[in-house]
């Protein structure tokens, strides 16, 4: 069984926690997270254009590439990550261009060498599939898929094909960090899309608090936080292992406990 | 159904999925991708509409001011011909699209892309601006159809752009600074595809050139092609034959595909394309295809400035239309077909072309054209005089005044 399937065949929902890669202490602020309880790690690739990301994860970006991250680092913060913890998943979640830039081929092939279990590339919709997609799933690589609200029911299918992994579904239509959905319309989300697929479903835009993740891991397999984390990153620079841990087992604990209270 | 037509025709791109050759597509978001369907779907109803095309083209005529002249520049002509050998020195015409209602050719796509919005029910308009021609011309259709309008400029081009951005306020859009990555165009485009996928349930956006997820290079580029059809038509009317060569500036290159894409089946036409080369192709520039790669940026696969990890490099341009790090995707497939031949001219080049034209033919050209009129200067030299040059002078000159006297050193 792949690390991502165990960690969301767990008896309660996941905690997928993101970060950006170079940003920050990374190697530290990911230890913090799986520390703090995070099921999920999904680990930021910077690009120098986030079009999809609020202001949070933009300014993450900027610090990381201006601190000289290059791919080959995230690739090492990847893999000594993997010796480190060896059975929490990670993802890879970014833009195309930095993803194909020297070839899909070489890509998949380092992300399986690192230890990388999926990848989350935000601008290549199943349209644009044959660009990167084959390459990972051959390699053994999970190809995370978006589904959004705008995503209708004749669409979903053409989603559901290449998706492998889980499915992230982005609560509300817009960018990363900003506003947060009705739990009601996120249920209601959540049981359309589970009822095209097994895989599991993880819900994320805009959830920054434990009481908004708990509400949402009533509904859902999985509950992603971001920009909520990242700015903690921003705020405390290297002294943010500490702070992030402490959010993380505030999140961890409303997430995992979310199904008992429910019952 | 075009290929078993045309079979080597260079004008039947994209194919159904948006791709020319390896280039364009559909690189946007899940968020994003029903929208792009939808305006796909509407843009084919559209394109078979005779009322759309009726409408577009009333407006074209009556409102943008079209046909645009076609102009025989007499004394560049000689002017250029003084330092040329015997026998050579071609003849320099201008389509004069700086001409058109709003002073650029960026109208002609506005137009297009409005009755597009409003036949999709959108009641909401946003659009990225770089030199501010194409906020002005959006900020202008805006106003025309009673739409609100929000037009996205890097912090650095509202600085450098001051006349434009109170045209747009003049004409009620809301100008909206962004201040992300180098300010300039690029991050202009970042922010208006941020402001789409949170509304785009009512919002259209208006982008100004070729490049984007398909559908836009095609329907920019179909909007556009007004130009080439018309040079093309008045160059057989005034000159008797189909010309010899075609210029024209590239930034994302929609004036540039606009005209050359009627003639693209012409073989004897050959065609030009300009990109910034700002301070020198060794040092800080814009040209894409000169010193990029292929690459993803803003929902296509084009030439990119990037650097070894795919992060996108500024480009730098005295032209705020042309610094841009990408290019339209037809270009990209265009210049790897070789159909269209692909040079570039530095800031000075461009200046010094801009002074030219003005003294010549008492015409201040905006600073993208000047990068054309640049490398007709170098290429009209080198043609028999009876060759016939035909080069886009896309923009007019006034916005860039306070830029060139700060090149020039003159204090205003």
């Amino acid at each position: 069984m792949s690390r991502l399937a165990k960690a969301f065949g767990k008896p309660h929902p996941a905690l997928v926690c993101f970060v950006t890669a170079g940003d920050g202490p990374t190697d530290a602020v990911l230890d913090a997270l799986v520390e703090g309880g995070a099921d999920v790690i999904e680990l930021g690739m910077p690009f120098t254009d986030p079009m999809a990301d609020g202001p949070a994860i933009q300014l993450a970006n900027l610090r990381a590439l201006g601190k000289g991250t290059t791919t080959a680092e995230v690739f090492r913060i990847a893999s000594t990550f993997r010796e480190r913890h060896p059975e929490v998943p990670l993802v890879l979640m970014g833009y195309a261009n930095p993803m194909i830039h020297r070839g899909a081929d070489w890509f998949a092939d380092q992300c399986a060498k690192s230890g990388v279990d999926g990848v989350i590339c935000v601008d290549t919709p199943p349209e644009e599939d044959a660009e990167l997609g084959p390459f990972l799933r051959d390699a053994g690589v999970a190809t995370i898929r978006l589904a959004t609200p705008t995503t209708d029911a004749a669409r979903l299918p053409q989603v559901l094909e290449t998706a492998t992994g889980f499915l992230y579904y982005v609560s509300v239509a817009g960018i990363t960090g900003l506003q947060q959905a009705a739990t009601a319309s996120i249920e209601e989300a959540v049981s359309r899309l589970k009822a095209g697929t097994d895989l599991p479903v993880a819900v994320g835009f805009g959830v920054r608090t434990p009481e908004q993740a708990g509400a949402i891991a009533k509904v859902a397999d999985g509950v992603v936080v971001g920009s909520a984390l990242v700015e903690l990153v921003g705020q405390h620079g290297d002294d943010a292992p500490a702070k992030v841990r402490e959010l993380t087992a505030a999140l961890a604990h409303a997430v995992h406990s979310a199904k008992e209270t429910a019952a | 159904m075009n290929e078993t037509a045309h079979p080597n025709s260079f004008r039947n791109q994209p194919d159904e999925r948006g791709h020319f050759g390896q280039f364009g597509g559909r690189y946007v978001s899940e968020t994003l991708m029903p929208l792009i369907l939808e305006l796909e779907k509407e843009y084919v109803k559209a394109k078979s509409d005779p009322a759309f095309k009726e409408e577009f083209e009333d407006l074209l005529a009556n409102y943008v001011g079209r046909p645009s002249p076609l102009y025989y520049a007499e004394r560049l002509t000689e002017e250029l011909r003084k330092g040329a050998s015997e026998g050579m020195g071609a003849q320099v015409w201008f389509k004069r699209d700086e001409l058109n209602h709003t002073g650029a050719h960026k109208i002609n796509n506005c137009v297009g892309q409005i009755l597009l919005a409003i036949r999709m029910g959108k009641t909401r308009i946003i659009a990225e601006t770089g030199a501010g021609q194409h906020g002005v011309a959006t900020a202008t259709v805006a106003a025309r159809f009673g739409l609100p309008c929000v037009v996205y400029m890097g912090a650095k081009d509202v600085e450098r752009q001051q006349p434009n951005v109170f045209r747009m306020r003049l004409l009620g859009a809301e100008v909206k600074a962004v201040k992300a990555g180098a300010a300039t165009l690029k991050d202009a485009m970042n922010e208006a595809l941020r402001d789409w996928v949170a509304n785009v349930h009512d919002t259209f956006y208006i982008i100004g050139t070729a490049a984007g997820p398909h559908p836009y290079p095609e329907l920019v580029r179909d909007f556009q092609s007004v130009i080439g059809k018309e040079a093309r038509e008045q160059l057989l009317e005034r000159t008797g034959r189909l010309p010899d060569l075609l210029v024209a500036a590239i930034g994302g290159g929609s004036n540039a595909i606009g005209l050359f894409h009627p003639f693209l089946d012409d073989p004897d036409v050959k065609m030009l394309g300009v990109e910034a080369a700002g301070h020198g192709l060794d040092k800080d520039h814009a040209a894409s295809l000169a010193g990029g790669s292929p690459g993803v940026l803003h929902g296509n696969k084009t030439y990119l400035l990037q650097d070894e990890d795919g992060q996108i490099v500024e480009g730098h341009s005295i032209s705020a239309g042309l610094d841009y790090p990408g290019i339209g995707p037809e270009h990209s497939w265009l210049k790897e077909t070789g159909r269209v031949e692909y040079t570039s001219a530095t800031d000075k080049e461009a200046l010094d072309a801009f002074q030219l034209l003005c003294r010549t033919e008492g015409i201040i050209p905006a600073l993208e054209p000047s990068h054309a009129i640049a490398a007709v200067v170098k290429v009209a030299r080198e043609m028999p005089r009876d060759a016939v040059i035909c080069a886009n002078l896309c923009g007019r000159g006034d916005k860039d005044i306070f830029t060139v006297a700060d090149a020039l050193g003159v204090e205003l």
